[in-house]
């Protein structure tokens, strides 16, 4: 018993010492390429940090070494701007749109690749709510009902639960564009809004919320979107477009946002072939969804999560190195 | 010319007059209020700019302070470096204790082999350490602090969290230590610390994310650093306070014992003010635990990016789990410095090496068994999954049980509150022209204490004003003013309950301790399940808060009466009522009122974090500052917090000292 474990020091050891020969033969065979870290960001929702893991995994495959760094998902933008962090590899166009164009504009981010998945923000409803409120998903249908969803706060007005004010939506504009009886009440963080549908959806409550696709939340709750009309070119600037001709902003949102990823702007110098394995990264909607699930419904460690989906995905992430 | 002189003396008649009457007990108080009040009738025929100062015509701090952190940034000095540069050229010294504590705790030195020390041995050093200091009550508690990280599967966060704090606490105490002396030591010095030290622990910590993101850059070291700024605050304030009450007759024992400068500050002055000192170590070990979540929004790993990640996604337990290892951490290294600080020098028995050094020896033999017993098994080394426990599954059945039973009867409650009470309430708050509340402030300072802290009090409320952010900073002025009435009708009875007896008091403070320690993100997720995103959850989320230094200073204050006081009026045959309300209640109200003090500057701490709920008001601005990473906006708007703060601040501690005095209390 404690030769055998004598030994698997040993063997530490020596693994030790031979995965830093190997960086540094690694190191000298990709030439161009630092020896550095590569800075990932950690935000706090699953699929992010399972997706960040994964990149991390096949990076240390390729000989590279990585440092995940814990950040805020807003703050990361301003950190990646200074080379502190090398990549986000999940950009979600509606909650960071504007902080990661600000940032591309300024010229000290790269928008290095579009994932395949798409994005879409729209008011969302869990299923039961169906049942109190025939006719839905039609967006009409909803607004008929309207009273059904009203507070003290908001009566005799349906109230409406948006997102974070700082992601900038037109949630308000809209609901005047549409001659809708409802009121947005802002929610401070994406928390705030699960931790109200999870009552809600306790008690069967009707509530209808700010939600995108892909995310966590669509594995535990059944639910839909709400259907507006179709967004158009020229819905958000030209009042005459659309049924109310008068105002902008009476139409749903865009069916496939972006889902992008950013590195920093010295990467394509410093690690050509990091940035070469980057820009190939792609992930679907299901990528997204499965990352999330192993963490959430299957109750996996995020590593696990992560060695799980690079075993059951190798075709599509060999793609991405070669 | 005598028309001059009647005038004049009709002048100062009316000032003599009006001194006359500012003086008239029972008059004089209610006085302040005449500006107010007349300002407030007034406010039909205000100008606009007297009510709400315009956004557009705002004075442009943000532009000023954003031109400064940019040259900071960008302009090279000498044209070969910039200040950003220096500043991480600093930063980056902390890197190493940060690597070698945390890869001696959790991480291992896999450049070299060598694997973390094993928990066990972790946990079995805790103990003798504690038994050492105090006996086996300490070495309980220590060492179960420890089984409690490993057993419950934190370890490696626990550990990595550990590591932050083993390094930023040492030197955040070093650096407050030397603030304090030099403060204490320089006049000139001491008038600039004060009003930093004030800024420094006032402004919402959120409003340092965006510069501390720039000047020293998002990574596990930022996190420490971020946590060493806040905890060094409290040291300086202590250490200046410890120095400047060391009394006369002490030093001039010194002087005459020959001291050197030097011995007399490390011989004399430390030595005799080591009760204070003690408290800033204290306050430091609390105020790095405090920063456990907060630090990990710019990059420090462990239990606070766990915890973010367990609310976000739901699993409340897990958080909770996260959220007592935190609380845990705090008792253990506040117990333990404490006792190392009270540990005198003792006798050593003579005989041979194990007698004289008993706990060297057991030291040594736990090292040794735990050395051998990883090489054995793994579960030495760090529990694996599967021998973990979790109580997490529990806990979420328990916030579900009472989302479901209670949330209908407390959302009549809830309405009724909003509709009747809040709505009105915040109303009022945004219904009062800014020059009235300024007026109001600089009436009561200039009756405290004369023009300067009229000015001072006045000058604050019109920096808010003038920013152009006054309807943002009226919200928050409503939601923790009504957090405040709810904290007393609370915390004074909880207070006055706890003060009758020594079991009481120390059972209530060790709530207290429990609740200030315990990451306060985690109060927000059930508060939405209960009362759905709105003032009323945002303002109960305060309360459970704030609510922590009323009940603390009540008991404090009620405590603080001298006993003859209540001989006296036992002798004087009162009875236990009048007792407690003429006579210790009043002996103590001075310091309820810093209670008061202290709770409003709680509240303004948890209604920035409130605005992850939800709120209207300043927090939710500097969180749009984040999303634009505009430093300038963030540290305007964290000012304005501050100065909220402020204000009262001043206004309360000066009232306080002058009533302490009129009653010879101090």
């Amino acid at each position: 018993m404690v030769g055998i474990n004598v030994r698997r020091w040993t063997i530490a050891l020596v693994a030790g010492a031979a995965i830093g020969l190997s960086g540094a033969v690694a190191g000298v065979a990709q030439a161009a390429d630092s020896d550095d870290p590569i800075k990932i960001p950690i935000h706090n929702w699953s699929s992010q940090i399972v997706g960040a893991h994964v990149l991390g995994k096949i990076l240390n495959g390729q000989g590279f070494e990585t440092e995940f760094i814990p950040a805020d998902s807003q703050v990361v933008y301003t950190s990646m701007c200074e080379g502190d962090i090398d990549v986000v590899h999940e950009v979600w166009q509606g909650a960071f749109g504007v902080a990661f164009e600000q940032v591309v504009g300024e010229g000290c981010v790269i928008d290095a690749a579009t994932h395949d998945a798409k994005t879409r923000e729209e008011w969302w409803y869990p299923s039961y709510v169906e049942e109190q409120c025939p006719g839905l998903p039609d967006w009409e249908a909803l607004n008929a009902c309207a009273e059904m969803f009203a507070t003290a706060e908001t009566a005799p007005k349906g109230r409406f639960l948006g997102g974070p004010v700082d992601w900038l939506k037109h949630d308000a504009e809209r609901v005047e564009g549409l001659g809708m009886d409802f009121e947005v009440v802002n929610a401070g963080s994406a928390a705030a809004i699960w931790a109200e549908l999870a009552s809600a959806f306790e008690r069967k409550a009707p509530i209808v919320h700010f939600n995108w696709t892909p995310n966590f939340i669509e594995a535990i709750y059944d639910g839909k979107f709400v259907e507006f009309p179709e967004y158009g070119e020229g819905c958000k600037d030209d009042p005459a477009w659309g049924p109310n001709p008068d105002m902008t902003y009476d139409c749903g949102n865009p069916k496939d946002g972006y889902l992008k990823i950013g590195v920093w702007k010295g990467m394509p110098d410093k690690w050509p072939t990091v940035y070469a394995i980057v820009s190939k990264m792609n992930l679907t909607n299901l990528d997204i969804a499965v990352m999330s699930k192993l963490v959430d419904i299957d109750g996996m460690e995020v590593e696990e999560a992560a060695d799980k989906w690079l075993a059951d995905n190798e075709a599509k992430w060999m793609s991405w190195v070669n | 010319m005598a028309a001059e002189r009647t005038l004049g003396g009709s002048i100062a008649g009316s000032v003599a007059a009006t001194r006359r009457l500012w003086r008239t007990p029972g008059v004089g108080p209610l006085l302040v209020l005449v500006p107010f009040v007349a300002l407030l009738a007034l406010k039909p025929i205000l100008p606009e700019a007297g009510i709400v100062w315009p956004r557009d015509i705002a004075v442009p701090f943000i532009d000023w302070i954003n031109v400064v952190v940019d040259v900071f940034h960008k302009h090279e000095i000498f044209g070969v470096f910039t200040v950003k540069d220096v500043t991480r050229a600093i930063a980056f010294g902390i890197e190493w204790p940060l690597d070698i504590v945390h890869g001696l705790l959790a991480g291992g030195f896999r450049s070299i082999g060598i694997p973390a020390i094993p928990w066990v041995m972790i946990a079995g050093l805790a103990a003798v350490f504690g038994w050492w200091l105090k006996g086996w009550r300490l070495a309980l508690l220590a060492g179960g602090c420890i089984v409690y990280f490993a057993v419950f599967g934190k370890w490696s966060l626990s550990m990595t969290t550990l590591s932050v704090v083993l390094v930023a606490a040492p030197i955040a105490a070093a650096v407050g230590l030397a603030l304090g002396v030099v403060g204490a030591k320089s006049r000139p010095f001491e008038r600039a610390l004060w009003p930093l030290l004030n800024v420094m622990q006032s402004l919402p910590h959120f409003s340092y994310l965006i510069p501390v993101a720039l000047f020293i850059g998002v990574s596990h070291r930022a996190g420490a650093i971020a946590t060493i700024l806040f905890a060094i605050p409290p040291m300086t304030r202590l250490t200046l306070l410890g120095l400047k009450g060391v009394s006369e007759e002490v030093r001039e024992a010194g002087v005459m014992a020959g001291c050197t400068r030097w011995q007399m500050l490390f011989r004399v002055e430390i030595p005799a003010a080591r009760d204070s000192l003690m408290l800033g170590v204290n306050q430091v070990i609390m105020q790095c635990l405090a920063m456990v979540v907060i630090a990990s929004f710019v990059g420090a790993k462990g239990l606070g990016q766990d915890l973010l990640f367990r609310l976000q996604s739901l699993r409340l337990g897990q958080a909770l789990e996260n959220g007592v290892a935190v609380v845990l951490m705090a008792v253990m290294l506040d117990r333990l410095s404490r006792a190392l600080s009270e540990k005198q020098p003792e006798r050593r028995p003579d005989g041979p090496f194990w007698r004289v050094h008993p706990y060297l020896m057991v030291a040594a033999l736990i090292i040794v068994v735990s050395i051998v017993l990883s090489l054995l098994t793994p579960y030495a080394q760090t529990l694996p999954k599967n021998a973990t426990i979790t109580t997490a599954p529990f806990w979420d059945m328990v916030v579900e049980f009472i989302t479901f039973t209670l949330y209908d009867p407390l959302s009549v409650i809830r309405d009724g509150l909003l509709v009747h009470v809040l709505i009105p309430l915040r109303t009022g708050f945004q219904w009062m022209p800014w020059i009235a509340v300024a007026s109001l402030a600089g009436a009561i300072g200039w009756r405290l204490a004369g023009p300067r802290l009229a000015a001072t009090a006045a000058g604050f409320v019109c920096f808010i004003a003038l920013t152009g952010f006054w309807e943002r900073a009226s919200i928050t002025a409503y939601m923790v003013f009504f957090a405040l009435i709810l904290c007393l009708i609370f915390g004074l009875p909880l207070g006055i309950w706890a003060s009758k007896t020594a079991g009481r008091t120390r059972f209530v403070q060790l709530l207290c301790d429990t609740f200030q320690t315990f990451p306060s993100f985690i109060y927000l997720i059930p508060v939405i399940m209960l009362f759905q995103v709105g003032d009323v959850a945002a303002i109960t989320a305060i309360v459970i808060y704030a609510a922590i230094p009323i009940v603390r200073y009540t008991i404090f204050g009620l405590r603080g009466v001298p006993n003859e006081t209540i001989e006296a009026a036992i002798t004087a045959g009162c009875t236990p009522r009048q007792i407690l309300w003429k006579v210790r209640m009043p002996l103590a109200f001075p310091e309820i009122m810093l209670g008061v003090n202290q709770t409003i500057m709680f509240g303004l701490f948890m209604v920035i974090i409130a605005a992850f709920i939800g709120t209207k008001d300043l927090g939710q601005e500097i969180f749009r500052a984040l999303t634009f990473a505009d430093a300038g906006k963030g540290l305007v708007i964290g000012l304005c917090v501050a100065f909220i703060g402020l204000t009262v601040d001043r206004l309360v501690v000066e009232w306080s000292e002058q009533r302490r005095r009129q009653l010879g209390l101090a």
